[in-house]
């Protein structure tokens, strides 16, 4: 991680960056630097800073370009810059999927609050959670079952997977925005009624 | 309760505790058809009763409950009166304000071990985490996501030949491969007896008997038409055993030409 002040000068291995960029381009998937260097053969296989390297001199050159090396919870992926995406949006007839309130209040409360289980929703939304909402969650694989809670019944727990985080555009839970804190109460006496 | 329609005109809306209603609280003054849309937006009763405290700027952290109480009441009327199958957790609801209305008129105990929580509390606690949860699944619908703000960029590599190493088969390894299902299907098939029509260690015998007397015999004397093909093949496996046997001896004339048989010198011998 502190790659900068412990290796002041990584000297970029000119080859290795040119494979690295070919290999983000052709996988939709983000690559991580250790599938990067997974691909390589044993014998020449290069350290992990020089793909940190590599994949920073990268990010470098295409700084002005309308795509872009962005790194996900999953890896990196060359990506259309957002200022461009309007653009990008304009190619395809199809409106994006759009989510109802009630899947972005659940993955939201499973993002932040994990491991929950479906009770634990349901009690902070106030309403049953519907069979069907968390099968769709777990098909497109954004929610996982952790584990199951040590309870009667006993729940599943569920928490968020590296394709949500991907989906979103974010490399960790700790980029989603933060939650607001809560207020203090200040419950007053009142009997007029 | 049977008060159903809201119309411009004053009519009762709801009947509550017994109370008739004639007006709609202020924000509830929608045309019944829109109502049900309208409630259907709604989350849940928490998300009502947000809707509720934000639309008058209440604080939420103290809550007038006798007042929310009254106008959420009057929504479940009418919700209940538009639609049949209303959810049970906005029953549960009326039921839980009811009773922290209730617990309010009670005069309050002072007391410094004041262990028993204000019966708001809970209900306000909820409403703030349900809030902040809201709010957050909103901001998550507006912060940038794949299919709408997020575009990959990648190249196609269908076009990439791909050279693909196809596994190395020893021959050996096809004929034990070979052998294996050979002997399995041998494990597999009933032992079923057939009586050879044509022997072949029968024609060899008669062969020799042929040609004991003479000197050598071609090679079509040994069968007959009527055998056929089989016959053809079972005179030349006998002949090849018996000249395998050095009993006989294979001779040709010249080269295509037929072959002819004869008995070996000294045979019955050895």
């Amino acid at each position: 991680m502190t790659k900068q002040s412990s290796e002041p000068v990584q000297q970029v291995n000119k080859k290795i960056k040119r494979i690295v960029e070919a290999l983000l381009f052709a996988t939709e998937q983000p690559m991580s630097v250790a599938q990067l260097q997974a691909v390589f053969p044993e014998l020449e296989r290069p350290e992990r800073v020089t793909i940190e390297a590599a994949v920073g001199a990268l990010c470098d050159d295409y700084r002005s370009q309308a795509i872009g090396l962005h790194k996900v919870a999953s890896g990196y992926r060359f990506q259309v810059k957002t200022d461009m995406a309007p653009w990008v949006a304009r190619l395809f007839s199809e409106k994006p999927p759009k989510y109802s309130r009630a899947l972005l209040e659940t993955i939201a409360i499973i993002a932040y609050q994990q491991p929950v289980t479906r009770g634990d929703i349901e009690e902070i939304r106030g309403v049953s959670v519907s069979s069907q909402m968390i099968r769709t969650l777990l098909d497109r694989e954004w929610i996982k079952v952790i584990a199951h809670k040590e309870v009667p019944g006993r729940p599943a727990l569920y928490g968020t997977t590296r394709q949500f985080l991907d989906y979103f555009n974010l490399d960790s839970l700790d980029s989603m925005p933060p939650l607001e804190a809560l207020q203090a109460l200040a419950l007053e006496g009142e009997l007029d009624v | 309760m049977s008060a159903g329609v809201v119309t411009k005109e004053r009519t009762v809306t709801a009947m509550v505790a017994g109370q008739p209603y004639l007006d709609l609280p202020e924000d509830l003054y929608i045309p019944p058809e829109a109502l049900e849309i309208f409630l259907a937006t709604f989350e849940g009763p928490l998300d009502l009763l947000l809707y509720l405290i934000r639309k008058q700027n209440l604080d939420i952290v103290n809550i007038p409950i006798a007042q929310i109480t009254k106008q959420y009441m009057v929504y479940i009327e009418v919700m209940s009166n538009f639609q049949f199958e209303l959810a049970a957790e906005y029953l549960l609801m009326a039921a839980l304000l009811a009773e922290i209305k209730s617990r309010m008129l009670l005069p309050r105990q002072v007391n410094t071990e004041d262990d028993e929580e204000d019966p708001r509390a809970v209900l306000v606690r909820r409403l703030q985490e349900y809030e902040r949860i809201k709010k957050a699944a909103e901001e998550l619908n507006e912060i940038p996501r794949m299919e709408r703000d997020i575009f990959l960029a990648t190249i196609d590599t269908s076009s990439v030949s791909v050279h693909k190493p196809k596994p190395e088969v020893q021959l050996q390894d096809i004929v034990s491969a070979l052998q294996g299902v050979l002997r399995r299907v041998d494990q597999l098939s009933h032992h079923t007896i057939t009586k050879e029509v044509l022997s072949v260690r029968e024609r060899m015998v008669a062969i020799m008997a042929k040609l004991e007397g003479c000197d050598s015999l071609l090679f079509a004397r040994f069968f007959t038409y009527q055998e056929g093909r089989a016959g053809v093949v079972v005179a030349f496996l006998a002949i090849l055993e018996l000249s395998k046997a050095e009993l006989i001896e294979i001779l040709q004339a010249e080269p295509f030409d037929e072959l002819s048989i004869r008995a070996r010198v000294g045979v019955g011998n050895d």
